[in-house]
C-alpha cells in the first residue's frame, strides 16, 4: 500500500460531512453578509464613489470581499478539523492509523480548502446578483483561489496542532487575519492613502493578496503580480515547512 | 514461530523527565491472550501506545508481524487494532458511521456484511442509526471495540477493557475475546486486577515502574500469587508461640493477640483445618477469625525482591 487513499477519502468525507451538518449556516451566512457590505458600501458609499482604477467601487470591492470570508473561513475550518479530535481525544485512532503525515495533511487541508473555495464561489455569485463582473484572468483567478485557500487552509491546520484551548484558535483568524484583511486593501486601493500609511500597508502580507487576486479580476493591482505571487509563494512555504517541523518532531501531537 | 510482537529494549522517558519504560523486552506469541498486569503509572498504556503509534520511543524497537512499527509503520498499524481506556467518540456520529469510517481510514475497501456481522456480535446493530452521545457508558465501550476491530486486525489491544464496565458487558467482552482468539486473533490487554489476568490470560507479564518484572504461563504465576494469609483474634493473648504449632511457621502478632499463619490457596493441603483443630486440642481459643489475600502490591514488592536475589 504506497498512498491510503480509502484513508484520505475517509477523513475527506467525514470533515466535509461536518460541515454538511451546518450547511445552510456555512453558505447562507456569507450570502448575506456580501449583501449587507453592497447594501452598505456599494450603494450606499459606493455611488459617491467614483471609479478605482477604471473598475466601478461595487466591482472593485468584490476580490476583497471573497477573500475577507475566505481567509478566516480557511483557517477557522481546517484548525477546528485538527484540533477536535485532539480535544476529543479521538486523535489516537488517526495516529495509530496506517496514514502518511502526507495523507493525513492531505485529507484535512483538502476538506477545508474545498469548503473554502465554495464560500468564496456563493459570494461571487451573490455579487453578481448586484453588479455585472467581468473576470480578465479566470485562469489565474481559480489557480490563485485554490492558492490561497490551500495556504491559509495549511496556516489552519498548524494553529489547530498550536491551540490549547477554543479561545486560542479564535485568536489568530480574528485578531489578526480579520484586521489585516480590512486593511489590506478591501475596500480602497492603497494608492488612496496617505504617503507614510502606504508605506506601512506594504508590510500588510494580505495587500499582496488582495491586490494579486483583483488583477486576476480587473487586470490590475497595487503591486505586480509577480511580487503578489512571491508573496503568496513564500507564506506557503513557511506553513509547509511549519506542517513538516510538527510531523517530523511529533510536536502536540504526539509525546 | 516467530512471535507476532517483538518488543526489544524499549524505553520512554516523556518531556517531563519521567521514565515511564525503562528498557522492556517482550515477545508476545501468535494467537494467545497476554495480560499486561500492574498498578495504576506502571507503564501499561504507555507500552501499548508506543506499539500502536501513539508515542514515540526513546530507544528500542518494536515490530508487529515482522514489520517495524516505526521503519515500516503502514504494515505494521494495518495489523493492529487498539481500544483505548478512555471512552474517546466522535459523540455526533452515528455508530455505522463511524464504524466505517474506522475501517477506511486504515485502508480497508468497503464490507458492509462484515460491518454488519461485527455489529450484530457486539449487540449494536440496532443501534447503528443512533448517535454515539445518545448511547449509554457501556454500548460507547463496545463502540470502540467495534472500531478497532473494523479493519480485520490480526492483533487486538485492549486497555483496562473493564475499567467502569457491568457485569453484563464484561461477560459478553469475555465472550468476544475468547471467540477472536479461537479466530487467530492475538490479544494483548492491560488490567490491575489479578482476577481478571487470572480469568482471561494464556500468559501474563508482570509490569511495575516502567519494568516488566515477570513474564509466565498463567498458571505458574497464580500459584506464586496465591498467598493468603489467616489472622486469628485469640481470646487469650499468648506470651511466645506454642512449640505444639511449629509445624505451621505460624507468627504472634499485636502484642500476642493475634496469631498469623501464611498459606497457600491453591495447594492441595492448605494447613488451615487441621491449625485449627490442633488449637482446640490445645484450648487456644479465638475470637474471630478472617484471611486476606496480599494486595497486588505485596505483591510486586515480593516479585521485585526476588528478582533482585536472585541477581
Amino acid at each position: 500500500m504506497g498512498f491510503n487513499r480509502r484513508g484520505v477519502w475517509a477523513i475527506y468525507r467525514f470533515e466535509l460531512a461536518r460541515f454538511g451538518r451546518t450547511f445552510l449556516t456555512s453558505l447562507i451566512t456569507p450570502a448575506i453578509t456580501t449583501s449587507l457590505y453592497f447594501i452598505v458600501f456599494g450603494a450606499a458609499i459606493g455611488s459617491r464613489m467614483t471609479e478605482i482604477g477604471g473598475v466601478p467601487y461595487g466591482a472593485f470591492i468584490v476580490p476583497g470581499l471573497m477573500l475577507l470570508s475566505m481567509l478566516t473561513e480557511s483557517i477557522s475550518n481546517a484548525s477546528f478539523g485538527i484540533y477536535m479530535p485532539k480535544w476529543s481525544g479521538t486523535i489516537y485512532e488517526l495516529l495509530s492509523a496506517p496514514l502518511s503525515p502526507f495523507e493525513t495533511v492531505l485529507a484535512y487541508v483538502g476538506a477545508a480548502a474545498t469548503k473554502s473555495v465554495l464560500i468564496a464561489m456563493v459570494i461571487l455569485a451573490t455579487a453578481h446578483l448586484f453588479i455585472d463582473i467581468d473576470i480578465v484572468h479566470p485562469f489565474w483567478m481559480v489557480a490563485l483561489l485554490l492558492l490561497f485557500a490551500i495556504t491559509f487552509c495549511l496556516f489552519g491546520f498548524v494553529i489547530g496542532i498550536w491551540a490549547k484551548s477554543f479561545e486560542q484558535l479564535q485568536v489568530i483568524p480574528l485578531l489578526i487575519v480579520t484586521p489585516l484583511t480590512f486593511l489590506g486593501g478591501v475596500f480602497y486601493s492603497i494608492d488612496m492613502l496617505p504617503g507614510i500609511w502606504r508605506t506601512v500597508t506594504l508590510f500588510n502580507p494580505v495587500v499582496y493578496l488582495i491586490s494579486g487576486f483583483r488583477w486576476s479580476f480587473y487586470g490590475t493591482g497595487d503591486v505586480a503580480i509577480e511580487l503578489s505571487l512571491a508573496m503568496t509563494f513564500g507564506f506557503l512555504a513557511l506553513c509547509l515547512a511549519a506542517v513538516w517541523l510538527i510531523f517530523r518532531t511529533g510536536y502536540k501531537l504526539k509525546a | 514461530m516467530p512471535p507476532v510482537i517483538s518488543i526489544q529494549g524499549l524505553t520512554k522517558t516523556y518531556a517531563s523527565g519521567f521514565a515511564a519504560l525503562k528498557g522492556v523486552d517482550l515477545d508476545i506469541r501468535r494467537g494467545e491472550i497476554f495480560a499486561l498486569l500492574g498498578p495504576n503509572g506502571a507503564g501499561k498504556t504507555t507500552l501499548i501506545s508506543i506499539v500502536c503509534g501513539i508515542v514515540t520511543a526513546s530507544s528500542g524497537t518494536v515490530s508487529a508481524d515482522g514489520h517495524d512499527v516505526v521503519r515500516d509503520y503502514r504494515a505494521a498499524r494495518t495489523k493492529i487494532g487498539l481500544v483505548p481506556q478512555e471512552l474517546t467518540t466522535d459523540a455526533f456520529e452515528s455508530v455505522w458511521a463511524t464504524v466505517s469510517f474506522s475501517r477506511g481510514l486504515f485502508g480497508k475497501p468497503r464490507n458492509d456484511a462484515f460491518l454488519e456481522k461485527l455489529l450484530r456480535d457486539l449487540s449494536l446493530w440496532d443501534k447503528r442509526k443512533s448517535r454515539i452521545l445518545e448511547l449509554s457508558g457501556g454500548m460507547k465501550r463496545r463502540v470502540m471495540i467495534a472500531k478497532a476491530l473494523s479493519h480485520e486486525p490480526e492483533i487486538l489491544f485492549l486497555d483496562e477493557p473493564t475499567a467502569g464496565v457491568d457485569v453484563e458487558l464484561r461477560r459478553d467482552m469475555w465472550n468476544l475475546v475468547l471467540g477472536l482468539r479461537d479466530r487467530g486473533v492475538t490479544i494483548i490487554l492491560t488490567t490491575h486486577y489479578i482476577e481478571e489476568a487470572e480469568e482471561m490470560a494464556d500468559r501474563v507479564g508482570v509490569i511495575s515502574k516502567g519494568e516488566l518484572i515477570v513474564v509466565e504461563e498463567k498458571s505458574e504465576l497464580m500459584k506464586k500469587l496465591g498467598r493468603k494469609q489467616l489472622t486469628l483474634n485469640l481470646a487469650e493473648p499468648l506470651v511466645a508461640v506454642p512449640p505444639e504449632l511449629a509445624d505451621w511457621a505460624v507468627t504472634l502478632a499485636a502484642d500476642g493477640n493475634e496469631l498469623r499463619y501464611a498459606f497457600d490457596a491453591n495447594a492441595e493441603r492448605t494447613g488451615v483445618p487441621s491449625l485449627l483443630r490442633r488449637m482446640t486440642d490445645l484450648g487456644i481459643g479465638f475470637k474471630d477469625l478472617h484471611t486476606s489475600q496480599s494486595s497486588l502490591e505485596d505483591i510486586f514488592v515480593g516479585l521485585v525482591s526476588q528478582k533482585k536475589d536472585a541477581a
